[in-house]
C-alpha cells in the first residue's frame, strides 16, 4: 500500500519511552524491535509512533505493520488500566545491567 | 472543515439536551482526527468495494459504479470512544441497504475491511434499515482522506471506530470475529448509550 505522507500524524517511537516505564523498568528507546511483519529490524525508538489513536500504535518504519498498541487508562479508584499488545514484535533485544554485575 | 490534532484542545462543553451520551462532551465545531496509521493514497481507476465473504454471490462496484449509485444527505451525531461527540454532522452517501440488496448472507457478522489493514466487527442487523452509509461526502464536499475518504463507513448509532475509515468491503462472517480494536479488548458492539467502551467494562 502506498500512503499519503502525513508526518504531523505521526512521531518516532521515542516518544513511546515515558508510556512504557508504566509497565517495564527500563527505558525501551534503544531495544533493537523485529517485526513480526517484515522480519525489519530497528531501535524501538526510530520506529513511527501514532499517538492519535484510542491507544499509542506503534508501527514498523519499513512496513509499516503494527509492532505493538499501548494504553494506559485512569480511573477515579486512583488505579489506571494498562493494556499492552506485542504481538507485532517478533523479537524484543535490549541491553540491561547484568544481575550482580559489579560497577 | 477545522481539525483538531493531537490534544484535542478546545474547552470541553456540555449539552442539557439529552443528545450528549455519558462520559461525552461536545467538541464543537473541531473534528478531531484519529489516525492509528498512515493514510492510504487510493487510485479510484482501481478502487472497487465488494460485499463478499459468506454470500451467495460477491458484489462488487468500481469508483464509477458507486458514485452512480443512489446517494442521500445524512445528518447525524458522533460519538468517539475517546470521549468526544460532535453533532449534526451532514454527510452524502448510500444506504447499506442498498449495497446489501438481493445478497443471501450465510451469517449473521461482518467484519468491514479497509485500505491500510484496518478491521471492525459488526451484527449484521447494525447495518440495515436505514442505519448505516458507505458515504463519500462530508459538509458539501468530497470526503477528505484524513477522514476517511474516498469513502467511509458511517454507522453513527455506535462509536465511531466502527465507521472504518478507507472503506474497501464487507465480508458477511458466519462468527463474530474481532476486528483492528475489539483485538486489543475494545468492546464488541460499542453502543455509546450504554458507555461500551471495553469488552467485560
Amino acid at each position: 500500500m502506498t500512503s499519503i505522507d502525513t508526518p504531523d500524524r505521526r512521531l518516532d517511537g521515542n516518544a513511546l519511552a515515558g508510556p512504557l516505564l508504566e509497565l517495564f523498568t527500563i527505558d525501551l528507546s534503544a531495544a533493537m524491535a523485529t517485526c513480526v511483519h517484515c522480519d525489519g529490524t530497528a531501535p524501538l525508538g526510530e520506529q513511527q509512533l501514532y499517538a492519535d489513536a484510542p491507544a499509542l500504535v506503534l508501527r514498523c518504519r519499513d512496513c509499516t505493520g503494527v509492532l505493538l498498541r499501548y494504553s494506559a487508562d485512569s480511573h477515579s479508584t486512583g488505579i489506571a488500566t494498562v493494556r499492552a499488545d506485542l504481538s507485532g514484535l517478533r523479537l524484543l533485544v535490549a541491553h540491561v545491567p547484568a544481575a550482580g554485575a559489579s560497577r | 472543515m477545522s481539525t483538531t490534532t493531537r490534544g484535542f484542545s478546545g474547552r470541553r462543553r456540555q449539552r442539557t439536551d439529552g443528545r450528549l451520551p455519558p462520559g461525552q462532551y461536545d467538541v464543537g465545531d473541531a473534528f478531531p482526527v484519529l489516525s492509528a496509521g498512515p493514510t492510504p493514497r487510493v487510485d479510484l481507476g482501481t478502487w472497487d468495494l465488494t460485499v463478499q465473504g459468506q454470500v451467495d454471490h460477491v458484489a462488487r462496484w468500481t469508483w464509477e459504479d458507486f458514485t452512480a449509485l443512489p446517494h442521500e444527505d445524512i445528518t447525524v451525531d458522533l460519538h468517539c470512544v475517546t470521549a468526544w461527540s460532535k453533532f449534526d454532522t451532514r454527510w452524502r452517501g448510500v444506504s447499506l441497504d442498498t449495497l446489501l440488496e438481493g445478497i443471501s448472507p450465510g451469517g449473521s457478522f461482518v467484519s468491514a475491511f479497509c485500505d491500510g489493514g484496518y478491521t471492525t466487527n459488526l451484527p449484521l442487523a447494525d447495518l440495515t434499515g436505514g442505519r448505516a452509509w458507505a458515504v463519500d461526502g462530508y459538509g458539501g464536499a468530497p470526503l477528505e482522506p484524513v477522514h476517511g475518504g474516498p469513502v467511509r463507513l458511517l454507522v453513527p448509532h455506535l462509536y465511531l471506530w466502527k465507521s472504518a475509515k478507507w472503506l474497501r468491503g464487507i465480508a458477511v462472517t458466519e462468527h463474530d470475529e474481532p476486528g483492528f480494536w475489539e483485538r486489543f479488548g475494545y468492546h464488541g458492539y460499542g453502543d455509546p448509550w450504554r458507555e461500551q467502551r471495553y469488552a467485560g467494562g
